[in-house]
């Protein structure tokens, strides 16, 4: 029997679909597909290494788009899930796809299923970044924030706060993937910065950013407070809804961290 | 600016604010072109949620809480010894613009006390819109509220620069409303409305002619109602809801539990409990009636006045119509499948889409996300294990409230055990 393989990319999205590419024209057996990182060689499997070619990573995404649009939506939200062993699963959602396009709809089945609810859970977390990110001014009029998402949404936010925020210099930083997105009034870029301090809300002016910072910080926490029905209070709910891991970065949460 | 001075307003105006129960931010297109501030293109967002689980999605504030009326359920109203301040136009625009660049809101609710007179309330309430959309070029999301009594001229106005108005109609009936505000007058509240709604119709034709037509309220409007201040029943409150979903094209009606804010022989004296329980169901209803193509009379009727507590509204139509069931969710169409207990509207979509594959069984169903505590005394799917045995309602009833652990349970758990 012929051993099955195992392929190796680079970490990278394009470099994950040129070793689809790469199993499909191969017609080989594979037994997973890997960061060069995460390295986990199984014990009777060969090994591959796939150099990232953009031409064969867009004919693979070209061809799922092709013939369904969402599909490809869920293929890079789930991936961007960093779940361990994700990308087999893709690699065998892929090929039903292929197989039979309609496959996409089919929530009986367990592949499409578990993709489904990774690209969810990918969904929501992007949605709570484009509602948690608080920008702080800056002396250099940068509005600047720090994240820590527990998947890596980066790319999947950029264009929402582009289009929002078009007359000002932002920066967006993802302090456990340890790079940004910057936006200069023209265009948005990655970046990777060497952070001495992590911009957590804390109640201490900092002297890195402008005074009226600090005001506005206080108002918005005022806010907060005054805005509570205090004959309501739900904090089970209130929890479900701001989980405990997001509230160092809240300046409406500074006294609970 | 002095940030103090501001604060202190901020807390006063915030604080009188909140009772307003509207967070709605979505429904608009405002596209950000040109590089400028703000876009309102997308769904709403909450960017937080206070401590009582509600989403802070817009800065919701009153131009001022000094009033002219004295409306027995209002914190602002005049009799009521409290602190009153009132905010410049500037400072709202400032305020709103340096919350919005930090990503804390979405835009701006405005409401206020009416001062002086409705029309010089409500001018105020459009210089700030106004000042925001034309000299900081602001896309965001603006919801102003209509004050009951304004001009027609003022209410086609405030269209022109807000995404969405409101006027709350407060009390669910016009003899309610009698009792509790007596120097207003339904039609203070209705007339508006009418112009407001009119005025969408006419925007909306005139665009299809003329492309440069200017938006009109394109969040459309909006209305409020206090449960259990007055001794309406559910079906008088949700036949009301239906007349102004109906009549004047609302999007959406808010129903909120009313909080005793004041000492008053007419109202539920202080200290009483927020009716939280009974504004879900009837959430939950508003939700069957504009989405699980529920009529009203099916749910609240002469005989079912009032919804049940301990049981969603679906769940209690259901009990109360089992010569319906079981439904079979393998042929079932997709308006049967709506109206299963612990169905919601993706469910029915992903059955709808899954069973062209292959027969669903309980598996499937669980995996797709079904309530199955709920749902499986009211289906049939592919398997010979049958759950539906001509149990009689109560029977199934008591069945699922021993298996669920809804989140008000504990509330009514003290009823329940007077009847087992």
């Amino acid at each position: 029997m012929e051993n099955a393989k195992t392929l190796i990319y680079d970490g990278s999205f394009n470099g994950f679909l040129t070793a689809i590419f790469v199993a499909f024209e191969e017609r080989a057996q594979i037994a997973d597909i890997q960061k060069n990182r995460s390295g986990q060689n199984g014990l009777f499997s060969e090994t591959e290494t796939v150099f990232t070619n953009i031409e064969k990573a867009k004919r693979v995404w070209n061809g799922i788009q092709k013939k369904n649009h969402n599909a490809v939506k869920k293929i890079y939200f789930a991936y961007l899930s960093e779940t361990r062993g994700v990308e087999l699963l893709l690699y065998r959602y892929i090929r039903k796809l292929f197989a039979n396009f309609s496959t996409y709809s089919d929530f009986s089945d367990g592949i499409v299923l578990k993709i489904s609810q990774l690209a969810k859970s990918v969904g929501r977390e992007k949605h709570r970044m484009e509602a948690f990110v608080r920008f702080q001014l800056t002396q250099d009029e940068i509005y600047f924030a720090n994240i820590e998402p527990d998947f890596d949404v980066l790319p999947l936010i950029s264009k929402h706060f582009r289009s929002r925020y078009a007359d000002q210099q932002w920066l967006i930083y993802d302090v456990k993937r340890d790079y940004g997105i910057f936006y200069d009034l023209e265009r948005v870029e990655i970046v990777s910065l060497d952070l001495n301090e992590i911009y957590s809300n804390s109640i201490h002016q900092s002297d890195r950013l402008l005074v009226d910072e600090h005001n506005y910080q206080d108002l918005w926490n005022n806010y907060f407070k005054s805005t509570t029905i205090r004959s309501r209070i739900n904090r089970k709910l209130h929890t479900q809804h701001v989980p405990k891991r997001y509230w160092k970065y809240l300046s409406e949460k500074r006294e609970a961290v | 600016m002095s940030f103090e001075r501001i604060k202190e307003k901020l807390n006063i105006l915030a604080d009188a604010a909140k009772y307003d129960v509207s967070c709605s931010s979505s429904g608009s297109k405002r596209t950000n072109t040109d590089n400028k501030l703000g876009d309102s293109s997308g769904m709403g967002i909450c960017h937080s949620y206070t401590e009582d689980g509600r989403c802070v999605s817009l800065l919701k504030i009153l131009m001022t809480n000094y009033c002219i009326f004295d409306c027995a359920y209002c914190v602002t109203r005049k009799s009521n010894d409290i602190k009153r301040a009132a905010f410049k136009i500037q400072e709202v625009v400032d305020l709103t613009i340096n919350f919005y660049r930090r990503n804390y809101i979405e835009g701006l609710f405005l409401s206020s006390g009416i001062f002086k007179s409705p029309d010089y309330t409500m001018e105020r309430l459009i210089a700030v819109a106004k000042k925001l959309r034309t000299e900081e070029n602001f896309n965001g999301y603006i919801h102003l509220k209509s004050i009951p009594g304004a001009s027609d001229e003022l209410m086609w106005e405030a269209g022109l620069y807000a995404d969405r108005l409101s006027v709350n109609i407060e009390v669910p009936t016009i003899s309610g409303l009698k009792l509790l505000a007596p120097e207003k007058k339904h039609d203070d509240f209705t007339r508006p409305m009418l112009k407001v709604k009119n005025e969408i119709v006419r925007h909306k034709e005139e665009k299809k002619v003329i492309k440069s037509t200017p938006k009109y309220a394109p969040a459309g409007q909006s209305t409020q109602m206090i449960i259990g201040a007055t001794g309406e029943s559910d079906k008088d409150i949700m036949y009301s809801a239906t007349h102004y979903y109906k009549n004047y094209n609302m999007k959406r009606v808010y129903y909120s539990g009313y909080v005793p804010v004041a000492d008053d022989s007419r109202l539920p004296p202080i200290g009483s409990q927020v009716p939280m329980l009974r504004e879900n169901r009837l959430y939950q209803t508003d939700w069957l009636l504009r989405f699980y193509g529920f009529g009203v009379g099916e749910i609240l009727n002469k005989e079912h006045p009032n919804l049940d507590i301990d049981v969603d509204p679906k769940l209690s139509w259901a009990l109360r119509n089992l010569h319906l069931f079981p439904v079979d969710i393998n042929m079932a169409d997709k308006a049967m499948l709506a109206r299963v207990p612990g169905i919601g509207m993706k469910s029915v979509h992903k059955i709808v889409n899954a069973r062209r594959f292959r027969k669903l069984n309980w598996n499937h169903l669980k995996n797709i996300g079904i309530a199955l505590n709920r749902a499986k005394y009211f289906i049939l799917c592919d398997s010979s294990h049958w759950e539906h045995r001509d149990w009689e309602a109560a029977k199934i009833k008591g069945r699922i409230l021993q298996n669920s652990t809804g989140k008000f349970r504990k509330e009514y758990s003290s009823q329940l055990s007077l009847f087992n």
